[in-house]
């Protein structure tokens, strides 16, 4: 029962088969990359056909009903459908390796949260083809939700189900591979940013997604069985949703931006040939972050009448956030002081991260000042300032994380010189598509406006931001042309070229499938460094080898989320026609009847033999 | 890399200089010039939370500048390893300590505008206004003189008012940002603000709460008029007719024409028993703006009748009997003519106050 996969090339129907039933953490990576990578396209050119609506005053590109359409996909696509998938992405390639794991806890739950992400996002997206996306925005506020005529607000509502139920798994998923699956010798102390930030994340997803999950089902029940949770004149309140949506939806903007963070912790480190300045105070940052992150989430609604008492609690738990987050930054500049600074793209993209999003945490505090608020909200100040936080913290550290472990994915470096050229025009795209956001909010421009009327002072800072956003675009063809570029040359690095620090660097790239020959033998902070600094190549094994226990691929992650894609649309249109009941059988029997499989299945997974590793490594 | 510098810098001076040219914005809409209590209390506590921040931010990018041209690899030095320190106590203290006091010369402030800005103390004292927000128009009942209106709130300059806010369908938010923040109106609990205006004039509000199709057309106005030319307008809002009798010929065929396909949902006074269905139609000569959002004048008024849903997608009007399958009208444009003829003989005192003058003259300019 030995295996060691044959080198040769695969046919195409194999690869697919592979991939379709893989419960491998880094060929999962790559499918959360694709998809997530995907997504966030589809999410830009919403993006640029909101920006050249706006153009100018009174434009009629597209009309206001398609334009909501926009606005609400835009925003749900670039955060659940894009931003989440991405940052698991690295999360799945970089965490098991940098905690010294041959896998994941759970591989089989893990192929399950993508499959699930997938076809949620799928779903969402279904709505444009049927007559019409989710139109009430990407925060979907009840009434205009519940009321919103159409199947758009079904999709969101079902299509965001399916895709949570697969985010929380990964959470837990993460959480379970940090705590039990470290390498001898790699305590709590000693993991780096990266993995510390993930696993704070996956705490806030283990938390914030039920709020969400719970919402969504009483958005569903109102929908499509004529509930009456946020009606008022059935005694429903539709404020609840908004705190529901905001218990999960604030948390959310951590869960993206502590592993942001935490990528930024691993490249300026990296390049600046240096530790981490502060380590323990950046650990525990993280941690009151993560925490903080839960306790503020109603400077959402400093305007939906809470009084005097609420607000201000709110206001200054959320400027507190302010304080562990200005350590994360000035602990990221002495780690450059004194340092022997490399400027490449990946550090490009940290450099041009600091200011940027120094920025959007001073706009952080404006707007947690609730009497300020009071002007700031749901105008384009907020677009601007989550836009500084969001784009500048998240989206920076998804293209630096991309162009720092390209080679570890796929054993190929991306172009530097492309690099940099998608940085300075997605950099100065960036800052001049947002920053005059700042003042276009002030001066009386609210959000979500499909359009603006001539003559009230907005249209030449309307019209600097979507040139930005189409240099941000520019920026991104050229990203496109360096991956494609790179991936004809094929040419391959070794296990290790940025001269890094941490374990997922003491291995070959791409990694071999079982992660670690021997498991590593960890003795301090950054081991692959501490290892370099005393003359040896790569790390102590903390054991022989021996046999690696691996488990069997499946296909019945694919099934279950097929099934309850099926069913998804069963539940939407059983409210036309009852027929369409039938749906949800065939789709919950799939789905159900896949998990019993599971469940009765007695699968052990296979082992790797001894002699087999052997064998290769005289090769 | 030298060139990329040079973009840079010509970069930002083209930024700095689109600042400059669109200063602060259009003067009745902007919340950088504030007109009203709130505003300036909203825009004090802005003052202050930017000054802090600059001070942080130029404390940050000095750092920064400082590192990133002092310690950038230099050619040669490819394999020195610079010393690796753990960290030190006394700076991540010294970074922790003065954030948290800059952040209480936030929030003393912040608290107490907050505060202040609920307060209801002199609400008993005070004109009461009912508001309530439709797809896509405001309606606005005067407590205690049962009087009501739409799409434009007089007001007296000085004086404190109270507005009692609450949805008809989904929830909207009121914003007049020269005047004061913005407060949601929603379905189910009555919202309650106060806004105090230091200067005569018009003032532009949007909802910025996100409404549905046309959010963005969501538009009314503040009109801040005299105490003397308040008590005239109210006077004459309490003296509109219910029964009026149109003076021209073709605003009396035009009042036919109104009573066989608008009475139902439009009145034609200010009474305070009209139900709440559509825009009330009563000092209608009186209006800034045809539907908050075209030019007053007659030929637009036709053009809003005509086909209402081209220019505010998805309101209410759409559903009109007198409208066909695609929203146009089934009333000729001669009827039409006649109807707004009707219209605009509606008034409520002679002639338009003051501020609604000006404000006509001025956006009459910028076309």
């Amino acid at each position: 029962m030995s295996t060691l996969v044959a080198t040769n090339k695969k046919s195409f129907g194999a690869t697919l088969w592979d991939y379709l039933t893989t419960v491998d953490h880094k060929k999962i990576a790559i499918m959360y990359l694709i998809a997530g990578g995907f997504f966030f396209l589809v999410g830009g050119l919403e993006a640029l056909a909101i920006r050249w609506q706006l153009v100018q005053p009174m434009n009629d590109f597209v009309s206001a009903g398609f334009y909501n359409e926009l606005i609400t996909m835009h925003g749900t696509t670039m955060i659940f459908l894009a931003a989440m998938p991405l940052i698991f992405a690295f999360m799945n390639a970089v965490v098991p390796l940098q905690i010294g794991a041959r896998d994941v806890a759970f591989p089989f739950l893990n192929s399950l949260g993508f499959w699930l992400f997938l076809f949620g996002g799928i779903m969402l997206n279904v709505g444009w083809f049927t007559g019409g996306a989710a139109d009430a925005g990407w925060t979907a506020y009840a009434p205009l939700s519940t009321t919103s005529p159409g199947e758009g607000v079904d999709y969101y509502v079902l299509g965001l189900q399916i895709s949570g139920a697969g985010t929380l798994m990964g959470g837990i998923n993460f959480l379970v591979t940090i705590v039990n699956m470290r390498a001898p010798g790699m305590t709590y102390m000693r993991m780096p940013l990266f993995t510390w930030t993930a696993f704070v994340a996956s705490a806030l997803i283990l938390f914030a997604f039920p709020a969400l999950t719970v919402g969504l089902f009483l958005m569903m029940f109102d929908r499509l069985f004529g509930a009456g949770f946020f009606e008022a004149n059935m005694g429903g309140n539709a404020v609840i949703w908004q705190h529901l949506f905001w218990i999960f939806g604030h948390p959310e903007v951590y869960i993206l931006a502590l592993p942001a963070f935490g990528v930024f912790s691993e490249i300026i480190s990296t390049f600046s040939k240096k530790r981490l300045f502060g380590y323990t105070a950046m650990v525990f940052a993280t941690v009151l972050i993560g925490f903080l992150g839960f306790m503020v989430w109603a400077h959402h609604m400093f305007t939906v009448g809470m009084g005097p008492a609420a607000n201000s609690i709110f206001a200054v738990a959320t400027m507190a956030i302010a304080v562990p987050t200005g350590i994360k930054i000035f602990n990221w500049l002495f780690t450059l002081w004194g340092g022997s600074i490399e400027i490449n793209t990946p550090m490009l993209w940290a450099l041009g991260f600091i200011p940027t999003f120094t920025l959007g945490g001073m706009t952080g505090v404006m707007v947690a000042a609730a009497s300020a608020d009071y002007q700031f909200h749901d105008t384009y100040f907020v677009v601007a300032h989550f836009h500084y936080v969001i784009v500048g913290g998240v989206v920076f550290a998804l293209l630096a994380g991309l162009h720092y472990w390209w080679p570890k994915m796929f054993g190929t470096i991306l172009d530097d010189k492309l690099g940099k050229i998608t940085f300075w025009f997605f950099f100065i795209g960036f800052h001049l598509t947002f920053f005059i956001q700042h003042f276009l909010g002030l001066m009386g421009m609210p959000r979500r406006y499909w359009t603006y009327l001539e003559n009230q002072g907005l249209d030449l800072g309307n019209l600097v931001s979507t040139i930005g956003a189409f240099l941000m675009g520019v920026g991104t063809i050229f990203l496109l042309i360096n991956i494609v570029k790179t991936t004809m040359k094929n040419e391959r690095v070794g296990g290790d070229p940025w001269d890094a620090r941490t374990l997922e660097w003491a291995i070959p790239s791409p990694p071999p499938f079982y992660n670690f020959k021997q498991l590593p033998l960890v003795r301090g902070l950054d081991p692959l460094w501490v290892e370099k600094t005393e003359g040896r190549k790569g790390m102590t094994p903390a054991e022989p080898i021996g046999d690696i226990h691996m488990p069997n691929n499946s296909f019945l992650p694919f099934v279950i989320s097929v099934g309850l894609f099926i069913a998804g649309f069963g539940f939407i249109y059983q409210k036309h026609d009852l027929s369409w009941l039938t749906l949800i059988f065939i789709g919950m029997g799939i789905a159900l009847g896949a998990m019993l499989t599971r469940s009765v299945k007695d699968d052990i997974g296979y082992h790797i033999h001894k002699e087999d590793l052997q064998k290769e490594a005289e090769e | 890399m030298k060139d990329w510098m040079g973009k840079i810098r010509t970069l930002s001076i083209f930024s700095f200089l689109v600042m400059v040219l669109t200063a602060c914005g259009k003067d009745n809409l902007t919340a950088l010039v504030p007109k009203g209590y709130g505003a300036e209390q909203s825009f004090n506590v802005i003052i202050i939370s930017i000054l802090v921040m600059i001070v942080v931010f130029i404390v940050v990018m000095a750092i920064y500048i400082y590192v990133v041209l002092k310690f950038r690899r230099k050619k040669g030095q490819e394999d020195q390893i610079p010393v690796q320190t753990e960290g030190n106590k006394t700076l991540e203290v010294v970074w922790t300590v003065i954030p948290i006091l800059l952040l209480i010369i936030i929030a003393v402030p912040t608290i107490a505008s907050t505060y202040d800005l609920a307060d209801e103390g002199e609400k008993e004292d005070s004109i009461n206004v009912n508001v309530k927000g439709m797809q896509f128009w405001w309606n606005f009942e005067y407590a205690n003189e049962e009087v009501q209106t739409s799409q434009e709130l007089y007001i007296p300059v000085d004086q404190k008012v109270y507005l009692n806010m609450l949805s008809g369908d989904v929830i909207h938010a009121f914003w007049v940002p020269s005047i004061s923040g913005k407060m949601d109106v929603s379905p189910e609990n009555e919202n309650t603000m106060y806004i105090q205006a230091f200067e005569e004039g018009v003032y532009w509000g949007k909802c910025t709460e996100f409404c549905g199709d046309s959010h963005s057309l969501m538009d009314f106005k503040i009109v801040v008029v005299s105490q003397e030319e308040y008590d005239q307008w109210i006077d004459g809002m309490k003296n509109t007719d219910p029964e009026y009798t149109a003076q021209s010929a073709s605003a009396q065929e035009g009042q036919q024409l109104f009573n066989n396909n608008c009475i139902s949902c439009h009145a034609i006074d200010a009474s305070a028993t009209n139900p709440v269905i559509a825009p009330n139609l009563a000092d209608f000569d009186n209006r800034t703006m045809i539907a908050g959002i075209e030019h007053y004048s007659k030929e637009a008024l036709v053009d809003w009748i005509m086909n209402p849903g081209e220019i505010k997608p998805g309101n209410g009007m759409m559903d009109a009997e007198y409208l066909d399958d695609e929203g146009m009208s089934t009333i000729s444009e001669e009827d039409v003519e006649k109807i707004a003829d009707f219209l605009m003989e509606l008034k409520a005192t002679d002639e338009p106050v003051d501020s609604v003058k000006d404000f006509r003259e001025q956006e009459g300019q910028g076309n």
